[in-house]
């Protein structure tokens, strides 16, 4: 079955939801965001993404909905192309091939067959505005070259441009400038603002917002003030209000469907709405989390979403109410922990919002929960050092998880603090069981688990810079109040006083290998002596392993001199050793392989081996062109079985890593559109209803009509509309792929018969010695047809009366048509 | 320029009093402001904005609202329960009429000014018809609970809409009947229910009515129906006053924040009729409560509590950007409160209750230029003179001399006779003063100190010999032609033979003292006199006009000097006539016939007859500039003007030797020290 292609690298999920504005469907039943080269429909509803339209080779910059046909979507990219999409079914109508970079999207209702796009001509810092003609082709993919400029020298963000009530005017601003074109009369007017030097005022221009029902322009600034424009067909007698809430950049801006009010955001993470432009009459929705980036209202009304930098779109309820949630991966922190697996629901857990642990599932492509680690309100301001996340560790069984966090401000002292947490089956989440404030009196190293089934305590170590390892058991906390289990320091361990920078266990947990800059020490961990140290001189360890498996006599490290070795344990002596220099170094916990990447100028390399042969499984040059930060195995819930030697090491285990430039990327064998038949493609619009009261009133009445009918035409339609195949199909297949409906009448109508049961059955025998009879070359699939025809012929007079029975070859040449529809059906 | 030893004077304690009340007149383009004193000053826009008249204030009269009404007349009510009408001509009050309602809270006049409505504590709404020798009232509208606070009359003269405390109510003129009664919404935003008091109500010509109110809300009636259609929820404070422009498409509010907030009336779309009042722009340049606020048709004009006038000009509005374009705070009085007396080295501050006089400190040290030279004498407080009675003092003069000070308010004259021994004053007031002397607008001693002249309300101009013993009236100079217009600057020449008198719109007249007659009028300009004086030797006359522009008069020959006709010619630079202020004091150097030394309240100017005129494109003032360059470039780009900002503001500058100057600086900051805390405002980022 497995395609046996190249090994791809392929990014995995988790891409940017936030770099445009997402859009509202007419209904305001569907989300639709750009992400990356694809475009994502959600549910409002169930936040689930139902679509992902793709085909776009290239960043897609700007989206919107066909003003002439609200079933359908506009979205053009870097790539030069502008799509329409029918998104109710996921499938590209039309491609326009512009031919230069657009950079964003825009059409009106009342400027009807032109569209217009930001587009870069010459100059590499000027955007133009410009307006271009969709050609009217029935063809899949049109030229579309019609350009006229409307406006010069705008910015580049579409936020900076925004049509103004009926598609009137145009609104473009830049820097300190704000351009108004006027369509009826081909005017522009400009107006510019002081650059403002003096005390905290910057005028620039970051977002324009248009008034859907009045002359008013709404305008964000740097300096967090909004103003609203009006008279602004007038150089001179044009003015302004100004609303001021805001203390930095004013990020996005938008009009409520009937302009009654006002939304805008931006990085104090507040939705503030503006209620008839009166700067006295705000609400606010606070703690949104991350800096607001874009705002959009849904075209009913009802709705509002705003984008946020932490790669979250929410779904903000009219009264200011959020109803949903669409996170995507969190990509905007330093990767402290690196990549780790939750044992327990196999979901990738890393960094995400400051203090925040995420549980991302990679199947979902999408945030599962946040753990909120430091438990302490982010406050959104550069010049603050805030408690960072620093180390996160998972007990083999998942139900401890360790965390280190610090607070280290210049010329302070360190703050440190450990966390462990214990899984609640009840809770199902993580509770705080025990918090250690200075673990260490240096910055924690590393942390490990040896946490087996077979161990009566579970056992935690922890690495410092301050010299010391410290091994932390589970001890009975009790007193007279209550049953408590807590964590107490059980061990400290040193060597002459170097930084200990590693620590691991072997996989029965006998042993602990701790690195002290250069050398590896080895502790059995039921005593806690040093049994013995190993030394690769010169150079500190950076990494450090036990092999797994057949291999777990064996132990890497990793040197900063660029070397990876091996020491065999039983010999204690070095296996082998290899020049390379390894980043990231990552054992399969379901095989003995280990991975480990390195870098070079050329990009990064990846190797895969077993400990105990010298000859790598895969070797992948170049892979990535950037570093790669950390790497984790991610086990498969079905084993893969490639044959290959190259992807053997990839039966059991995936395996994922993240590049400097925050992309989550995996291997893949397959072709890329294999792997995209998502399970979420056969979710069915309908069933994305939300059951409102209207809903249950409505569609029970609905149903009882249908029963209704049903029971009434009981005589003539045996079984339901919905319960023929033929027709169900044909109702839900799209109507632009059906062919036409000649082809599809005798189906239809075949299908309409009514089959008698037992009855007929019967009759059957003899149908079919009649038919063989006449036709001994046909194939038993067409006779299977032919049957229910003569079925149909034979079982009612009227029916007879109605279609004039066919000759032969007309018969036949019918069948041939049959058979061509059904195999194509069942293909669907 | 030259170089002085230059007193600089910081101890003159003035403080300007808070504006209460402004009524702008469209048909002459004058603003009356009231202050919380009484004193009255009216200010000619079309002037740049010059102080042109001033009635001082009085301690039983506190105006509450004022008004103008059958075109030029100025009515002003006050707590005091009577209505006055000013004498614009004579500079006094002409006649008070009580209006029989308890205190008077305020007061508009009808759209053709022939009615006036005041609104009284009682809640009755009076109207009393403006007759052209008095005001009678004429009957009494239905009365309401709770005190008048607003009115506004309908364009159309049929309704009054009053605002009291919680309602708004509209009255039927005729049928003296309340049609409508508004209620505030009394929930609210404060901490305790406080009750909403309606502090300005303005009637629309489409049947609107806005409200300002304590709870700092503007509001927007329907008068017909009573409905409430807008609201603007303006500040946490009260919004104390509103104004509207006289094509209703723009009005001005106040808030006790200090802040004026201006509303249009905006189409909310291009294409349709609709429109809505929009709030546009907020203005701070008040610290403290916003108690007035004004609308010419091209400015928004506000006053308050921190006594600020400003005119903010309505850049739209403005055609050409010039001199109107730009904002204008007014702060002090255009008018000359100090007095010299060079020989002894005295100042005289006159302060609206009393008169202080100072010995100037001494210094023997000598210094370079820019040097602070310590004193070995402390300017010394000799004298502290109160008035009495309830008049403000409304001028003042101490004799060249030093021995003689003069002062009157409204309707006394007093004269005091000055002893210095060692080092104590003995101070006498002189009771034999002439009946004439009743009153005087302006008073000036002759340069020798035997001759006072006196400007009388009348318009008349007297001339008194002064001696130890007793005064004797020389001579009245009667007002040309029956016109009765006051007298207010006054400048005698130095040998004692010439004097020049100028009022607000009449010319510059001088008067041969010799002789005793008039000698000639110096030919009429469009614009006030600021300050007038007589070079001595020469016997030039100099004349500073509100629109900036200087005149040089010869008296002897009747004409304009070479100089001025060359000035007049060229034209001044434009950076000198864009100057904020109008000049109040000139004075020249004894030594050095050539220079004309003047001020205003942001520099001190000597002019250099003799040197060329600056053109537009030479920089005015570029004496710190020149003063480090080389002798040729020196020589090269000196010109007539130089120009010292050294000194601000300035209230006053003299010579009071050849090589000493005194300069009285009254700083901001003082000002604002003396004034009561403003309303606390929480303030991002403290």
């Amino acid at each position: 079955m497995v395609a046996e292609e190249n090994l791809r690298v392929v990014r995995s999920g988790g891409s940017k939801l936030n770099f445009r504005r997402a859009v509202f469907s007419a209904d305001s039943k569907y989300l639709f965001c750009v992400s990356g080269d694809f475009v994502k429909v959600y549910s409002t509803a169930t936040e689930e993404c139902i679509y992902v339209l793709q085909g776009h080779s290239n960043l897609v910059t700007g989206i919107q909905l066909n003003p002439q046909n609200h079933l359908q979507l506009y979205s053009c990219s870097l790539d030069g192309t502008i799509k329409l999409w029918d998104f109710i079914d996921g499938i590209l109508i039309k491609t326009f091939v512009v031919g230069c970079k657009l950079y964003a999207f825009f059409a009106s209702v009342h400027l009807e067959d032109s569209v217009f796009i930001i587009v870069n001509k010459e100059i590499p810092d000027g955007f133009q505005l410009a307006s271009l003609k969709l050609p009217k082709s029935p063809s899949q993919e049109v030229e579309a070259k019609e350009l006229s400029f409307v406006l010069d020298y705008i910015s580049q963000s579409p936020k900076c441009t925004a049509f103004g009530r009926e598609g009137q005017y145009v609104v473009a601003a830049r820097d300190l400038y704000m351009s108004v074109y006027f369509f009826k009369k081909k005017k522009t007017f400009r107006f510019s603002l002081p650059s403002g030097n003096k005390k905290n005022c910057n005028n620039i221009f970051t977002c324009i917002a248009c008034h859907p029902k009045e002359d008013c322009i709404a305008s964000g600034h740097q300096d967090g003030r909004i103003r609203l424009w009006r008279n602004f067909n007038d150089n001179k007698n044009y003015t302004y209000t100004s609303l001021h809430w805001h203390h930095d950049v004013v990020m996005d801006l938008a009009f409520s469907i009937e302009g009654t009010s006002l939304l805008s955001g931006g990085r104090e993470s507040v939705l503030v709405e503006w209620r008839g432009g009166i700067e006295k009459n705000k609400e606010f929705l606070p703690r949104l989390g991350g800096t607001i980036e874009h705002i959009s209202a849904s075209p009913g009304g009802d709705l509002f979403c705003t984008c946020h930098s932490d790669n979250k779109i929410m779904i903000i309820h009219r009264n200011l109410e959020v109803s949903a949630i669409i996170q995507g991966l969190v990509k905007d922190s330093v990767v402290n922990t690196g990549l780790m697996i939750d044992p327990r629901t196999k979901a990738l857990v890393m960094n995400g919002k400051p203090g925040h642990l995420q549980f991302y599932s990679l199947q979902n492509d999408k945030q599962l929960y946040n753990l909120d680690i430091v438990q302490q309100e982010y406050v959104n301001d550069p010049g603050l050092v805030h408690i960072e996340l620093m180390k996160a560790a998972f007990s083999s069984q998942g139900n401890w998880l360790a965390t280190v966090e610090q607070r280290h401000e210049k010329e302070a002292e360190l703050e440190l603090q450990m966390k462990l947490w214990e899984f609640n089956e009840q809770q199902q989440g993580f509770i705080l069981n025990t918090r250690i404030n200075m673990p260490h009196e240096d910055h924690v190293t590393a942390l490990c688990f040896s946490d087996t089934e077979n161990s009566e305590t579970p056992t935690l170590v922890t690495t410092s810079k301050d010299g010391h390892f410290k091994v932390w058991i589970l001890t009975n906390d009790s007193d007279i109040y209550k049953q408590a289990m807590g964590w107490t320091c059980d061990f400290v361990g040193s060597y002459h006083n170097y930084q200990a920078t590693n620590c691991c266990f072997s996989e029965d947990e006998s042993l602990l290998a701790v690195s002290f800059e250069e050398i590896i020490t080895i502790w059995d961990s039921a005593t806690w002596e040093l049994k013995c140290t190993f030394c690769h001189r010169p150079g500190k360890i950076k990494n450090l392993c036990f092999g797994r498996q057949t291999c777990s006599k064996y132990l890497l490290g990793t040197t900063e001199k660029s070397f990876l070795c091996c020491w065999n344990l039983l010999t204690c002596a070095l296996e082998w050793s290899v020049q390379l220099s390894v980043i990231v170094l990552e054992p399969d916990p379901n095989s003995d392989n280990i991975a480990a990447m390195s870098w070079s100028s050329g990009g990064s390399d990846l190797f895969v081996f077993k400990p105990s042969e010298p000859r790598p499984l895969c070797i992948q040059k170049s892979m990535c062109r950037e570093k790669v930060q950390c790497a984790v195995f991610v086990p498969r819930d079905v084993p893969e079985s490639f044959i290959s030697e190259d992807y053997q090491w990839l039966n059991k285990s995936q395996f994922y890593f993240l590049n400097e430039s925050q992309d989550l990327m995996t291997f893949s064998t397959k072709s890329p559109e294999e792997k995209l038949t998502p399970s979420s493609k056969q979710l069915i619009a309908e069933e994305s209803l939300p059951t409102t009261p209207f809903y249950f009133l409505m569609g029970k009445h609905r149903k009882q009509q249908e029963t209704n009918e049903i029971m009434e035409n009981e005589l003539i339609y045996h079984p339901s509309a919905e319960d023929i195949p033929a027709i169900s199909e044909l109702l839900q297949t799209p109507a632009h792929v059906l062919p036409s409906a000649s082809f599809l009448c005798s189906m239809f109508v075949n299908s309409l018969l009514i089959s008698k049961g037992t009855k007929s059955a019967e009759e059957i025998p003899d149908d079919i010695e009649m038919e063989s009879g006449k036709a001994t070359d046909d194939s038993d699939e067409e006779n299977d047809i032919s049957e229910k025809v003569q079925k149909a012929t034979n079982d009612t007079v009227i029916e007879d009366e109605i279609i004039p029975q066919l000759s032969k070859t007309q018969e036949r040449e019918l069948r041939k048509l049959r058979k061509v529809d059904y195999s194509w059906m069942c293909s669907l | 320029m030259g170089e002085f030893k230059v007193h600089r004077v910081r101890f003159f304690n003035y403080v300007p009093v808070g504006i209460r009340c402004m009524a702008y007149n469209h048909q002459s383009n004058r603003l009356a402001v009231s202050r919380s004193d009484g004193t009255v000053e009216i200010y000619n826009l079309a002037a740049n904005s010059f102080q042109e008249k001033f009635f001082p204030g009085h301690e039983g009269r506190s105006t509450e609202a004022m008004c103008w009404a059958k075109g030029q007349r100025l009515f002003s009510a006050g707590l005091n329960g009577d209505i006055i009408e000013y004498d614009l001509e004579k500079l006094s009050v002409k006649y008070s009429v009580d209006g029989f309602g308890g205190p008077i809270w305020s007061m508009a006049a009808d759209p053709s000014g022939s009615y006036l409505a005041i609104g009284c504590e009682d809640g009755s709404v009076k109207l009393f018809h403006v007759a052209p020798d008095k005001i009678q009232l004429e009957r009494t509208l239905e009365r309401q609970k709770g005190r008048i606070l607003s009115l506004s009359w309908h364009p159309s003269g049929t309704h009054i809409a009053v605002g009291s405390i919680d309602y708004v109510a509209v009255l039927d003129v005729k049928s003296g009947s309340t049609t409508q009664k508004m209620l505030m919404d009394r929930r609210h935003p404060g901490p305790h229910r406080r009750r909403c008091v309606v502090w300005g109500v303005a009637f629309l010509s489409d049947g609107t009515v806005v409200s300002t109110d304590s709870a700092g809300m503007v509001q927007f009636w329907d008068s017909e129906t009573g409905t409430l259609m807008q609201t603007h929820p303006l500040s946490n404070s009260d919004v104390l006053s509103i104004a509207v422009a006289e094509k209703e498409d723009s009005m001005v509010v106040g808030t006790a924040e200090g802040t004026i907030f201006h509303f249009q009336l905006i189409a909310s779309r291009t294409d349709g009729k609709q429109s809505q009042w929009v709030r546009t722009k907020p203005f701070q340049h008040h610290t403290h409560d916003v108690r007035c606020v004004a609308h010419s048709p091209t400015a928004l004009i506000s006053g308050g509590v921190d006594a600020h006038l400003v005119i903010r000009p309505l850049m739209e509005k403005v055609e050409v950007k010039n001199y109107d374009a730009a904002l204008r705070k007014i702060t002090f009085p255009h008018r000359r409160l100090i007095s010299c007396a060079k020989k002894m080295q005295l100042l005289l501050f006159q302060f609206p209750q009393r008169l202080e006089l100072w010995r100037l400190g001494a210094t023997e040290a000598a210094g370079k230029n820019e040097d602070i030279l310590p004193l070995s004498r402390n300017a010394e407080h000799l004298l502290q003179l109160k008035k009495k009675g309830p008049e403000n003092i409304c001028c003042s003069c101490i004799s060249p001399c030093g021995s003689w000070i003069a002062y009157s308010t409204a309707s006394r004259f007093y004269l005091y006779r000055m002893n210095y021994e060692n080092n104590s004053v003995s101070i006498k007031r002189v009771s034999k003063v002439p009946k004439l002397l009743n009153s005087a607008l302006q008073i000036l001693f002759s340069a020798d100190s035997t001759k006072l002249f006196v400007a009388s309300n009348q318009g008349s101009l007297h001339v008194i010999q002064l001696s130890e013993g007793s005064l004797k009236h020389l001579h009245t100079f009667s007002p040309q032609s029956g016109t009765s217009e006051a007298t207010t600057l006054l400048a005698a020449s130095p040998d004692g033979s010439w004097l020049a008198a100028a009022g607000p719109s009449n010319g510059v007249s001088v008067y041969d003292l010799k002789h005793l007659k008039p000698h000639c009028t110096v030919p009429a300009y469009n614009f006030p006199v600021t300050a007038l004086a007589i070079a001595p030797g020469t016997n030039n006359l100099v004349i500073a006009h509100a629109d900036q522009q200087v005149f040089e008069f010869s008296i002897p020959q009747k004409q304009y000097t070479d100089w001025s006709r060359k000035v007049q010619k060229q034209g001044l630079h434009y950076l000198w006539l864009e100057r904020d202020t109008p000049i109040t004091h000139i004075t020249f150097h004894p030594q050095k016939p050539t220079h004309i030394l003047l001020h205003d309240t942001y520099m001190f100017c000597i002019i250099d007859k003799s040197m060329p005129l600056p053109d537009d494109k030479t920089p005015l003032f570029n004496q710190l500039s020149l003063r480090e360059a080389s002798e040729n470039v020196r020589r090269r780009h000196a010109h007539a003007f130089k120009i010292s900002k050294k000194f601000q503001p300035l209230l006053f500058m003299d010579l009071l030797d050849e090589g000493t100057l005194v300069a009285v600086e009254r700083p901001l900051e003082d000002i604002v020290a003396q004034l009561p805390p403003p309303i606390k405002r929480k303030k991002f980022g403290t």
